[in-house]
């Protein structure tokens, strides 16, 4: 590349600077600031063969089986925070997303809306980010795109990456398949990622050492599926946190659901953040954590699968589908009761006294 | 969790249940007001009605600032950020309480009005620090507990010579509410036997306000945390006191809660606020001296003669049956809108929005109790 060649050999003889810079509009235009941008910032760290052709689009032979796809917008703020960043977190959502299939990610497309004053160095380190999940996961960046908007249009950077797969045979997820007596699973403690980022939040900062629980999960969902190929739903609990997805499933399988909190895995510092802001962690995002919907015969071989895995190590199984016309979602509660656990009513905000 | 998960411990919860079964009477039933929105939160949330005997009822009390402010002063508060151009600073509950014709200040604020969510008054304080040229007007509202922090940030703001501060005054006095509760029970087929009496409101003004209850109103009432056994325990000791014909004020939320309170937030509100002839309330009506405005030492620091808005008369939504529920003469469920047009996402009263509101409480916790065909199908819908 570039950065390697003689200076008067390379295509831009003054580099980015990647230390002070910021972006600006040009690097937008289509020119050559536009060109620099990738090939000395996108390019040196997401570098790989079908990128480097330099197209805009990457051809590839699809994999024999069903192929899936899916597309992630990310827009978090802040850009950095504990255990995290925008760039990882764009490789991870989409990664899950595709895997929730029961599917093996293959390739990502990434397209970026940079806000004009951006610093370099910012960009510069998320992209690394993006480069570095990337390539922990083995699922490569192989087109992307840029554009800039003027300041204050925009939050610093969005990004959105698209994601196909490919799914083995015989394996069919899909989130309409919970049937009445099928086990809920759970792959960890929630919240995790929904307290990090809040903790970081200028008008909200707390001390916690919590970290975002950002992970790629399909070498998890992979586990599972060979444990279980029968799985009847996969999905990952991000915005709206565990409550809300329960409900999307419970909808779209026509079904109800009776979960215990005590069986939900809680790590005591989220318990703890979410009792002094007034939240509950059933509907903080997470952004490392699945929920499985299984027929209760695979239910234990599923949960043993789950905790032999990195990822999945405080997995819990945590209620069972029922049939209900209302589609209700309840919880027994910690003291025994019961109640409702109801789709998020707009943002969760703290309680005024 | 050291101090919070020994108030929800179920071994605990099971040991209280069983005392309560075994000494409720069979032969009567026990309807015992909880105060506070924040006890109404914990029944619902910890599910505690399911391990109550069943002729031990709860009934919703008016404790939720969000729900008992009228819809007229939401408008004023629309009218201040709209009309005045200030940068209203208002707790996140009140975004969305309707106000007139369905407008909200979440609405105005995606018309265009500076509303910022803050999570404290000093939040606030720091947004005039920053930027002195904007006009920044506290939304202030809430009972005694949330009274001395809006205290302390006028002092504050007096002290720092802060000219571009001020706060639009809606807080009001527990006592008084529920004085024009206990004045009305019986007469409009509300029934009340005991009083789950406030828990944070005690812990500034003490226990000895209350007085009154057991002295003029014949009924007895246990100043009872928030946690769930907190509840249950208070639910005990009115169990008890009606078991045994006495009628007192008992305090069962000793660790926060002393006779005389705490003093020191006393002085504060005494030094900066003072009694309102009257005050309307969403539900109870105009209730004499129930209300704070701020001190005419404080006047310079009062959005309502800095900003003069005109008081509307503020209109209810048809059917909308908030004034019942904040009186416990009707639940959430009586209410034709409940479910219907009226869900958390799509709120039509104030009881609706704050997560301390009866029909938020019903409807995002128990309204499996209830399933009817019209619930349910809201519910789908959502």
């Amino acid at each position: 590349m570039s950065d390697h060649l003689p200076k008067a050999e390379r295509r831009f003889p003054i580099r980015l600077d990647l230390r002070h810079g910021t972006v600006d509009l040009s690097h937008g235009s289509g020119g050559r600031a536009m060109a620099q941008l990738i090939e000395e910032l996108f390019q040196r760290h997401l570098d790989n063969d079908l990128l480097r052709q330099g197209n805009d689009q990457a051809a590839f032979d699809p994999p024999a089986g069903r192929l899936v796809m899916s597309t992630d917008g990310h827009v978090v703020s802040p850009l950095f925070f504990p255990g995290g960043d925008i760039g990882c977190l764009s490789v991870h959502g989409t990664i899950n997303d595709v895997a929730m299939a029961g599917a093996r990610p293959l390739y990502l497309a990434a397209s970026f809306i940079l806000e004009e004053g951006l610093p370099l160095a910012d960009l510069d380190r998320i992209v690394a980010s993006m480069a570095k999940a990337a390539s922990d996961a083995g699922v490569p960046v192989v087109a992307g795109d840029t554009k800039v908007v003027e300041r204050g249009k925009a939050d610093g950077v969005f990004i959105t990456t698209t994601g196909v797969g490919v799914v083995p045979p015989g394996v069919d997820i899909s989130g309409d398949r919970a049937r009445p007596g099928d086990a809920i699973l759970v792959s960890g403690t929630i919240g995790d990622h929904g307290v990090a980022v809040m903790s970081r939040r200028e008008n909200l900062s707390f001390g916690t050492d919590i970290l975002s629980d950002t992970a790629a999960l399909h070498g998890l969902v992979a586990a599972m599926v060979a444990a279980v190929p029968g799985i009847h739903c996969l999905r990952d609990p991000t915005r709206g946190g565990l409550a809300t997805t329960l409900n999307e499933l419970a909808r779209q399988s026509g079904v109800g659901m009776r979960i215990r909190e005590a069986d939900i895995p809680v790590r005591r510092q989220v318990q703890a953040a979410c009792e002094l802001l007034g939240l509950d962690p059933v509907y903080v995002a997470n952004e490392g954590k699945l929920i499985a919907i299984c027929p209760p015969g695979d239910a234990e071989t599923l949960l043993a699968a789950m905790q032999a895995h990195p990822l999945g190590a405080q997995a819990a199984l945590i209620g069972e589908v029922v049939a209900d016309p209302h589609q209700f979602v309840q919880m027994q509660t910690r003291l025994g009761g019961w109640r409702i656990v109801d789709w998020l009513a707009g943002e969760q905000l703290p309680r005024i006294c | 969790m050291k101090y919070v998960e020994e108030f929800r411990d179920q071994g605990l919860a099971r040991n209280l249940a069983a005392s309560i079964a075994g000494e409720v009477d069979p032969g009567r039933s026990y309807r015992l007001m909880e105060f506070c929105g924040g006890h109404t939160h914990a029944i619902f949330r910890y599910g505690v009605q399911d391990l109550m005997p069943p002729n031990l009822h709860f009934i919703h009390g008016p404790g939720c600032p969000v729900c008992v402010l009228p819809i007229g002063r939401i408008d004023q508060a629309i009218a201040l950020a709209l009309d005045y151009g200030v940068t209203l600073c208002t707790y996140a509950d009140l975004m969305r309480v309707p106000g007139s014709e369905r407008r909200s200040l979440i609405k105005a604020k995606a018309a265009g009005a500076d509303v910022r969510m803050v999570y404290s008054t000093q939040d606030a304080l720091a947004i005039a620090r920053a930027d002195p040229g904007r006009q920044v007007v506290f939304f202030a509202i809430g009972f005694e507990t949330t009274t001395p922090p809006t205290a302390v940030a006028l002092r504050q703001a007096r002290a720092a010579g802060l000219t571009n501060f001020s706060v639009f005054c809606n807080h009001v006095l527990t006592p008084p509410a529920l004085r024009a509760i206990l004045a009305t029970e019986g007469s409009e087929g509300v029934q009340i036997d005991g009083i789950l009496g406030p828990s944070h409101v005690s812990t500034v003004i003490g226990s000895a306000p209350y007085g009154f209850v057991p002295v003029e109103f014949d009924k007895p009432l246990v100043i009872a945390g928030f946690e769930p056994l907190d509840v249950m325990q208070s639910a005990l000791m009115l169990v008890r006191q009606l078991n045994a014909g006495r009628c007192e004020v008992e305090n069962q939320y000793t660790r926060a809660v002393t006779p005389e309170g705490n003093r020191k937030a006393q002085a504060l509100i005494a030094e900066v606020f003072e009694r309102r002839e009257t005050f309307e309330w969403r539900g109870l009506g105009h209730l004499p001296h129930s209300a704070l405005k701020i001190a005419p030492d404080y006047a310079d620091l009062d959005a309502e003669l800095r900003f003069p808005v005109a008081r509307g008369e503020g209109h209810e939504v048809k059917g909308c049956e908030c004034p019942s529920v904040l009186r416990g003469v009707k639940a959430p469920v009586d209410c034709k809108l409940f479910g219907t047009v009226c869900t958390p996402e799509n709120p039509m009263g104030s009881c609706m929005v704050s997560s301390e509101g009866a029909c938020a409480a019903y409807w995002s916790y128990g309204r499996f109790r209830h399933p009817t065909d019209v619930v349910a199908a809201a519910g789908v819908t959502a």
